[in-house]
């Protein structure tokens, strides 16, 4: 078996991968990508609408010319490219890591790294995992997977389409489907709010007159052969209202009800979950609980905006180099999510740099703000015109607001909504 | 695939557990045998929707003819494993008591499975329920142990078992929904709603839920199958609430209860509820049961969590009286009733191809062994069972094993490419066969990968491409 050696090994070449990779290679690390489809960019590829890279690039661009910018800066640099290759077993021993990577190409090859970067990004919960209960019929498929058979293999996987759950990918998929042709008739939220981002509610469902239900649950998928339609119930006051439950008629439904970080590698390498993302609990260089083994992009979290990911998996690229020559933090603070907080990622800053932290909200509020406090003193708020849990939110602690840090033991930072 | 208009000397009517095992018995004999189905693959009835158990022979009393069987049933599956290379391991059963009346009522039975012979069967102290099943709610008060119980794969034990028969000259025609039948001289014939039609002089009906119908086309005896519907959940195989051993709640005098079952590929199965429904074609779940599920499996195991639910579906039971129905037919010749196998029908199977090769015996059926019956299936490696030196090995003669098509059970293309030259041909006969679609992201990734194998290896066209046979389309249209 063929064997190679890095200072870094990242899994996934989506947009977090490539940057982590290009942050490695310009630090002066030898890094590789292993990436099991064929070519790089993950879930980019299939994203061709536009609304990427306002941040990262300046400018609005489309999934695919995205994940190419992203290449670009990659190739022609020292990091090694393995697409079409799984890694299917990771040993994350404390000094040398080893990735057994499994490829049509090459066989199976065995990589090993001081560094390992988790960068597999996340899957969509699909029916069982919301458990709606009736028939199981052809014709039910998640979002991102109807987003690939129209975008890249050219297929209609249906004419008259339900979507359930108001997720940036069904409300997407809303919007491609009634180009292409097909009726969307509905989409139907449990909660009273969408969870997707307001942009997308504006222009994938409102631009195209098609129904928004909110507090409305789908209890029951009909059709013995290929889905004939979908009973809804709705909600108030929290009870389902049986008696008013109603069947719209189609032959599709796509289901957008969340995307949960795919961290089974990370089981098997040992890493700790945090229950809350799902992803790693990481500190304040994002390394995981096993030493040497960082996580960034949204297997660490799930963020909303690509450009964020690239922010983020930047910071780690740039982590895993300062870590692989030796720097370690001298003493973090524990950051803790406070009320109205769905959770924080990282879970600990470093007093003596600048940190960013990002974090989800609970409620959905106008004129928000949110208190840094340290060990239970407030030393910073920041006004925010509008939270809700769809949008991710992120704040920088900068030195000075982790002064007070020192002196203190078990210092705490905790990060509030009000 | 045959076009149906071949002689026979035995026509066996529905692919399920049964017919296999007695097509594949009867492949040993010098006969002219076929299997047909109504469904688009085998095992696409009651056989893939059911707890997978192989029982532990204490249930039901001797008087039975179903405890008779599953008693002999069970004990022939360590040859059979040998012989068709399906997943099956005796993990074994616990029986779990929490009330002192429980524990009369687990008395009972283990004295029944002593009258039936059981090995290995002894009643258990608190300290010992614990030890064989650590994952057991502390307040058990004790119950019963069968080392001899397991787990087996049902629709893998039908795969291999009709490979085996194919293998030794069995035919098998799918498609096929037997509309009508006569019998003129020593010979039926036996007529497909498509048209085709296929001569034999026995027929042996084991079409599970439709035996009552297909009993009523051969003019044979008149009989109502009714379905029992069980609701299952699965759960991810990094689940914290896998078990050691199947645990089994004290049944009651309607069911065995719900369970809670370590699969044999890793994955954990709870349920199933007993409900009789009106309608043979409604295998759909309900809010009500499934959570009535979650609470009565928490009870027995308490680690057990719903975030941990990758799927749930129904399957259906033929329930007819409360034994089997296998004898040959009283009104028609040539015509052997195989009715009414609700559980223990899985584990009692193998024993049912036995019996019903006596019964066409002595019905006059001449058998005379072949000299180059050959019992065994070829093993077929799987790549998530081997070691990464093992899988470089396999994909430097066919790079195909090293090619992952499902990530979450872990299956290669080269597995994909040899179930569909075995036959199966849908999304979900690739699924039972492979596993792939089967784990926790249910074909969120995987599914345009297997659509375009499957066309690519039998240059089917996107509309022809179903769920499971029939109008299960999986697409509509092209761009």
């Amino acid at each position: 078996m063929k064997e190679l050696t890095y200072d870094a090994v990242v899994i996934g070449g989506g947009a977090a991968g490539m940057a982590a990779a290009r942050e490695l290679d310009a630090a002066g690390c030898s890094c590789a990508i292993v990436e099991r489809e064929e070519r790089l960019g993950g879930i980019l590829g299939q994203c061709i609408h536009n609304g990427f890279g306002l941040i990262e690039f300046n400018e609005e661009l489309t999934g695919p010319e995205f994940a190419e910018r992203m290449e670009e800066r990659v190739r022609g640099t020292g990091v090694a490219v393995y697409t079409g290759a799984t890694v299917m077993e990771v040993d994350a021993a404390p000094e040398i890591k080893s990735l057994f990577c499994y490829s049509a190409s090459f066989g199976v090859i065995r990589l090993n790294a001081r560094a390992i970067v988790l960068a597999m990004g996340c899957r969509e919960r699909n029916r069982g995992n919301i458990r709606i209960p009736g028939d199981r019929p052809a014709g039910v498929y998640t979002a991102g997977l109807a987003q690939r058979l129209v975008n890249i293999e050219g297929f209609v996987p249906g004419r008259n389409v339900v979507v359930i759950g108001s997720g940036d990918i069904g409300l997407i998929m809303a919007r491609r489907m009634s180009w292409i042709g097909c009726k969307v008739h509905a989409v139907v939220e449990i909660l009273p709010y969408p969870s997707g981002l307001t942009r997308n509610i504006v222009q994938c469902l409102h631009d195209f007159g098609i129904p928004l239900y909110l507090s409305h649950l789908t209890t029951r998928i009909i059709g013995r052969e290929r889905v004939e339609g979908v009973e809804i119930t709705p909600i108030e006051n929290g009870a389902l209202m049986h008696e008013k439950s109603f069947v719209i008629p189609c032959d599709t439904v796509l289901l957008s009800v969340g995307l949960v970080p795919e961290n089974e590698l990370s089981k098997d390498a040992g890493v700790e979950l945090n229950p809350m993302t799902n992803g790693p609990v990481v500190d304040s260089m994002l390394m995981t609980s096993v030493p040497g083994v960082f996580a960034c992009g949204n297997v660490l979290h799930v963020h909303d905006l690509v450009d964020y990911v690239v922010e983020e998996a930047k910071r780690a690229g740039a982590n895993v180099a300062r870590w692989l020559k030796g720097e370690r933090p001298q003493a973090e603070a524990r950051i803790k999510a406070g009320p109205n907080v769905r959770y924080v990622a990282p879970s600990r800053a470093d007093p003596s740099r600048d940190n960013k932290i990002y974090l989800r909200s609970l409620v959905v509020k106008n004129e928000a703000s949110l208190e840094i406090r340290v060990n239970n003193r407030v030393v910073r708020t920041v006004k925010k015109a509008h939270i809700q849990p769809s949008e991710m939110l992120s704040v920088d602690l900068s030195r000075a607001d982790l002064a007070t840090c020192s002196g203190s033991p078990d210092p705490t930072v905790e990060i509030a909504l009000a | 695939m045959k076009t149906g208009s071949g002689r026979y000397d035995v026509c066996i009517v529905g692919a399920g557990v049964c017919g296999a095992n007695i097509a594949r018995r009867l492949s040993a004999y010098e006969l002219d045998v076929v299997l047909v189905d109504k469904y688009a693959d085998v095992s696409f009835g009651v056989s893939k929707g059911n707890s997978g158990i192989i029982h532990g022979g204490f249930h039901h009393g001797r008087q039975h003819l179903k405890a008779r069987l599953e008693i002999q049933g069970a004990m022939m599956f360590d040859r059979l494993r040998q012989e068709l290379d399906f997943p099956f391991k005796r993990c074994g059963i616990v029986v779990a008591a929490f009330h002192e009346d429980e524990m009369r009522a687990i008395e009972q039975l283990y004295m029944q499975g002593v009258d039936n012979g059981v090995i290995g069967i002894e009643m258990c102290s608190r300290e010992r329920m614990l030890e064989l099943e650590p994952k057991l709610n502390p307040d058990v008060l004790g119950g019963l142990w069968v080392p001899g119980g397991g787990i087996v794969e049902p629709y893998r034990f039908v795969f291999s078992l009709v490979e085996s028969a194919r293998k030794n000259g069995v035919e098998l025609l799918t498609d096929f929904k037997v509309s009508a039948a006569a019998r003129s001289g020593d010979e039926w014939t036996v007529r497909a709603e498509d048209g085709r039609s296929i001569k034999a002089r026995y027929v042996v009906n084991a079409a599970g839920l439709f035996a009552d119908e297909v009993s009523a086309v051969f003019g044979a005896e008149e009989f109502a199958i009714k379905a029992r519907k069980g609701e299952y959940y699965l759960l991810d195989r990094l689940s914290k609430a896998r078990t050691e051993r199947v645990v089994f709640p004290v049944p009651t005098s309607v069911s065995k209860g719900m369970l809670v079952i370590p699969t044999v590929e890793g994955t954990v199965l709870i349920g199933p509820t007993a409900d009789m429904v009106d309608d043979k074609g409604d295998a759909a779940t309900t809010r009500e049961h499934l959570e009535k599920i979650l609470s009565s499996a928490r009870a027995m195991i308490p680690a057990i969590s719903e975030n941990d639910v990758i799927t749930s579906f129904a399957g259906l039971r033929p329930t007819l009286g409360d034994d089997f129905y296998i004898e040959m037919s009283k009104k028609v010749p040539a015509f052997a009733q195989v009715a009414g196998i609700q559980s223990p029908g899985l584990t009692a199977s193998p024993a049912i191809g036995e019996y019903v090769k006596d019964l066409l015996k002595k019905a006059g059926l001449k058998l005379k062994e072949k000299v180059d019956y050959d019992p065994f299936v070829g093993k077929r490696p799987h790549v998530k069972d081997l070691s990464p030196y093992e899988v470089d090995q396999l994909a430097a003669a066919d790079p195909a094993y090293a090619n992952m098509v499902c990530r979450c059970e872990k299956v290669s293309e080269a597995e994909i490419v040899e179930a569909v030259r075995a036959g199966h041909t849908t999304l979900d006969g690739i699924k039972y066969f492979t596993r792939a679609q089967m784990g926790r992201c249910q074909g969120g990734f995987c599914t345009y990968k297997i659509m375009k194998i499957i066309m690519r290896e039998t240059g089917l066209s996107y509309s022809d491409i179903t769920k499971n046979g029939g109008e299960s389309r999986m697409l509509k249209d092209e761009l």
